[in-house]
Formats: C-alpha cells, structure tokens, sequence
C-alpha cells in the first residue's frame, strides 16, 4: 500500500512537470504528494525531515548560483560574452563555433547549464546573425554544450550538486576527476558538430566589423565570478562549506546591482526550489518501499571500468525515461556505495543522456507529441541524429576518461 | 524574365557577382533570405521539458526580432552590391520548402554550390541538394568559392 501510494506521488508530481497544467503547478503537485506520502505513513516524519536535511543545503546552493548567474545577466556579463566570441571569430563561421564551444562550456562549468539555456543561447543566436554566419551550428552547440560541458564542476548542474553533497569529495577534488571526462565529452562534440554542420561554416563572404558595438567589460561581475571560483577551489582547505561562497558572491552582485526585491526573488526560482524539496521526499519514500532495491539490482557496483560504464547507461537510460533529477534523486543513495568513481559515472549517463531527446526525456517526448505542443517547428530528426552520433561515445569515452582519473589523479 | 537569387549568409556575394554578370538587365530580380524556423525555435526554447529553472527570457529583442532585422540587413547589403532594382523578400520556416515555395512563377533560380569544395562530387549540401533536384524552374548554380580545374578531379576508372 505504502509502496503503490508513493509511486503514485512520484507519477503524479512528474506528470505535473512535464504537461505544466494551468491548474496544477508542479510544486503545488508535488507539494501535496509529499505531504499525503507522509500523512499517510509512507514515509515516517523523521524520514521526511532527514531527506529535507539532506536536501535544504544544496537547494540553497543552488539559489545561491541562480542569483549569481542572473547579477551576471544584469551586469552584462553575456552581452560582453557575445562580443568576445564576435572579435574571436574573425569573421570565419568555424572560428565562432570554437568561439561559442569555450564561452558555452565556460559559462556551463561556472554558472551552470540554466545559465547556458536561457541566458546565453539567444546571445549566441544574435551574436552569429549580426556577423552574418549561419546560426544554426552554433544554436546546436549551445543546445548540446549546455549538457555535456555540465561535467566539470559540483556548481555546473543540480544533478552535480546532489551528488556532490553524496560524494565525500572535495570541490577541487570533483574538478579533478572530471576534467577529462568534460574535456573528452568537448572534443566528441566538437567533432560531430562541426562535421554535421560543415555545410554551414563554409564561407566565402567578408565579415561585418563588430569593433564599433564593442560593450563595456563588466569588470566587477567578472572579479565577482572569479573570486566566488577561488573560493570554491579552496573551501575544502579553509574549511569553508562551498555555498557560503556562492552565497557571498550573489549578496555582492546584488548589493551592487540593487535589484528590485521581486526581481531578485523570481530569480532565485523558489517554486522550483520547493519542487525539488518536495520531490526529494517523495524519492526517499518511493526508495524506502522497493525503488531503491529495485534500482540497486539493475546498478552495477564497484569502481573497474565495466562497472563504471554500467552505471552510465543504466543512468543515461533512466535520465531519458523520467527526466534527470528525479534519475539522480532515485540514483544518488544506490551509487553513494561506490563513491566517488559509481557516482561520478551517474553523473555522466545524466548529465549527458539528455541530449539524445530534445526535450530532457522519452516521456516529455511522449506528452508533447500528444498535446502536439508548439514545437513542431524543431527539427527532431536532426537532434536525434545528434543525440545518437554523440551521446553514446560521450558515454563511453567520458567513463573511460573517469576510470583512468582514478587511477592516476 | 523572374529571377529569384537565393541569398545565404557565408556564400551571397558570390551569387550576387554572377547575377550581375549573368542576368538581363530587363529581368525583374527577387532577392531572397529565408530564416530558419527550427533554428530559431531552438535558440527561443533550447530545453522545454527539462525539469529546471523555468526563468523568464531575459528583456530585449526576441530571437524573431532579431533574426528578421539581420535578415533585413543582408538583403539590403546584397541589393546595394547588385547595383539594381529588386524586391526583398524574408521569409521564415523550413528553409528548403520556402525556397521551393518562393521559386513558383519564377525563369530563373539562382544559388551558390555549399558543399565541400574539395571532395567533390559533394558541392552541394543538404538543402542546395533538395532546392536543386526540387526547383520548378532554371537554376543557375554558382561557385562559392574559385572553382578547381579539372586536374584536380578524381576521374573514376571508366573516365580515365
């Protein structure tokens, strides 16, 4: 019973996630789920406020980064971004592409895949139309990068965050481990991409000048990201938690900024902060009735690299069955056994995965195509046929990239 | 006599050159630029259905607005380096149907080889290719780059 109620929960709040009724917002879904879960008994209170605990740091972590990131929107941060990748290009479509992969990897890494999506693709849009060059493989870029350049670093995806407060590591000590992974996962990228859409970064005409629209360099916003990145390389050593950090450098981009309070409110996302609270009740429930050891057979253990990559696709498919935050919350408590090497390896099949499908999974895929959703316009061959060509050797690579760091690093 | 040069970013002046060169002066001449509809979308929505931050599209132009501007841009470069009278024409959708579309009632298509220029027989790419085998008129099909002479082909056996 117990069982049935809070698989019900989690089908409920992901169905509210994915369709986006008017009249039921996610968070109101999956608020009410986790709260019927407990009334119920499916989850005792300790259980409940144990998995909040366990949850409420890295969802202030991750307010913390959404307002850093969106300080850095105010201050221009992406309008300069747009104008460096611009002077880099040189006006050759294929020095853009390169242009875009340092500037989307760099602003995944550091402020996260959010930032990449929503706040630098349409500069990369604009950026490429104003030079005259094809958008369209650098828009693809952004889409993919926005994923795969998420390996790097604990801040660079939500998924890394709640592994990363699983894991045990040190912030410098993540990095470490996947920097190759995240650098094999670009050069695969980089490959396909640019032979993909060769057709498109062919050029014979001149370059439009950009010097003439060159923006300020936000400098201050800079310092801020730059100090918030030290910090976080020495936390372990200073003994400073890493979101402390985050915290101190988006109080100091808004104390500069001085934003309006519902401005930096609707920043920070709280509905979706409460969604994955919520969410992350209803997981723990769902793992305490069965999920959990259901998962846990189909998860290869150990750190060699057969089980390693095992635990990648087992991951990637489940990120493209149900999304991937609730495959990282249902996956995190079986993989933490083999941390860091299983958890790591997660975090590649999710945080990869989703780049096979458009939209983030086969059952959003399945919603929209039902609803026929406004994205007829989207080229689905085109990002399947991307999807297939590179997420997975991404998957393989990438793996065998994190076993050999582990064996060396 | 309707002329329809198809204007791409990367390939237009070379298009623009043979146009000049090639097309009677008495001709009425349509300048062409179609905006990927796809592209767009992707770059407006770039992860719908991922369970994440839904923020709100930062203020400023949308992707729309700002690819229909730049379009407008282009088309007016490439008329001034035509050095006539023509009618702009933007349009917005799958880019090979749209030229396909705007080609009815046309003599003349014009458009620039965009495939790879050294590994011939590919020089056309993917939506020349369907615009050429498709086109309800004459195409003119102009070199982006300087064209290679034949020494440089790889003649199969039986042409050798």
């Amino acid at each position: 019973m117990s069982e049935t109620l809070a698989l019900v929960a989690l089908v409920a709040s992901l169905a509210a996630a994915v369709a986006r009724p008017r009249w039921a917002p996610d968070w109101a879904v999956a608020t009410l789920a986790a709260v019927i879960v407990v009334a119920a008994g499916a989850l005792s209170l300790h259980g409940a406020r144990s998995a909040l605990g366990r949850l409420g740091p890295t969802v202030g972590f991750l307010a913390a980064l959404l307002v850093l990131a969106d300080g850095c929107r105010r201050a221009a941060v992406f309008d300069a971004l747009g104008a460096l990748m611009a002077i880099g290009a040189g006006g050759r479509p294929r020095r853009l592409l390169a242009m875009v992969f340092l500037v989307a990897a760099g602003t995944t890494a550091v402020l996260s895949l959010d930032a990449t999506i929503v706040l630098l693709t349409p500069i990369v849009f604009a950026t490429a139309a104003r030079l005259r060059a094809s958008p369209r493989p650098h828009v693809y870029a952004c889409s993919h990068l926005a994923n795969t350049a998420s390996l790097l670093l604990p801040v660079s995806n939500l998924t890394n965050l709640l592994a990363f407060s699983a894991s045990g590591v040190s912030f410098t000590r993540f990095a470490e481990l996947m920097v190759l992974p995240w650098l094999a996962a670009l050069a695969i990228e980089w490959l396909v991409l640019a032979r993909t859409f060769a057709d498109d970064l062919r050029t014979t005409s001149e370059a439009v000048d950009e010097t003439a629209t060159r923006p300020p360099v936000p400098a201050f916003a800079l310092t801020v990201v730059g100090l918030t990145l030290g910090g976080f390389a020495v936390s372990s050593a200073v003994g400073v938690a890493p979101v402390w950090f985050a915290t101190a450098g988006a109080v100091a981009l808004t104390v500069r900024e001085r934003p309006a309070t519902g401005e930096l409110v609707r920043a920070a996302e709280p509905t979706f902060l409460v969604f994955v609270l919520a969410l992350g009740v209803i997981v723990a429930a769902a793992g305490s009735h069965g999920l959990s050891s259901v998962v846990d057979s189909l998860v290869p253990h150990g750190t060699d690299l057969p089980a390693l990559l095992g635990v990648a696709a087992v991951s990637a498919v489940l990120a493209n069955l149900v999304n991937n935050l609730p495959a990282t919350l249902i996956l995190v408590p079986v993989v933490a056994t083999s941390a860091p090497g299983g958890l790591l390896a997660m975090l590649i099949g999710v945080n990869v995965g989703p780049n096979l499908t458009y939209v983030g999974s086969l059952a959003t895929l399945l919603w929209r195509r039902i609803v026929h959703a406004h994205d007829e316009d989207v080229d689905t061959a085109q990002f399947l046929k991307l999807g297939v060509l590179t997420v997975p050797a991404i998957l393989v690579v990438s793996t065998a990239a994190l076993w050999l760091a582990l064996q060396v690093v | 006599m309707r002329v329809v040069v198809w204007i791409v970013e990367g390939s237009w002046e070379a298009c623009i050159l043979r146009a000049r060169e090639l097309v009677p002066a008495d001709a009425e001449v349509t300048l062409l630029h179609v905006s990927a509809s796809d592209v767009e979308e992707l770059a407006a929505h770039p992860g719908p259905g991922r369970l994440g931050p839904r923020r709100h599209p930062p203020p400023g132009p949308n992707i729309h607005e700002i690819s229909e501007a730049e379009a407008q841009s282009l088309l007016a470069s490439a008329r001034e380096r035509l050095g006539r009278p023509a009618e702009l024409v933007s349009r917005r959708g799958r880019v090979e149907r749209e030229v396909i579309e705007a080609c009815e009632g046309s003599d003349l298509l014009v458009l620039a080889r965009d495939g790879e220029p050294r590994r011939e027989p590919k020089s056309l790419g993917r939506r020349s290719r369907f615009v050429v085998d498709h086109a309800g008129c004459a195409v003119l099909l102009v070199w982006a780059q300087e064209p290679r002479g034949p020494e440089s082909i790889h003649w199969p056996p039986h042409l050798r």
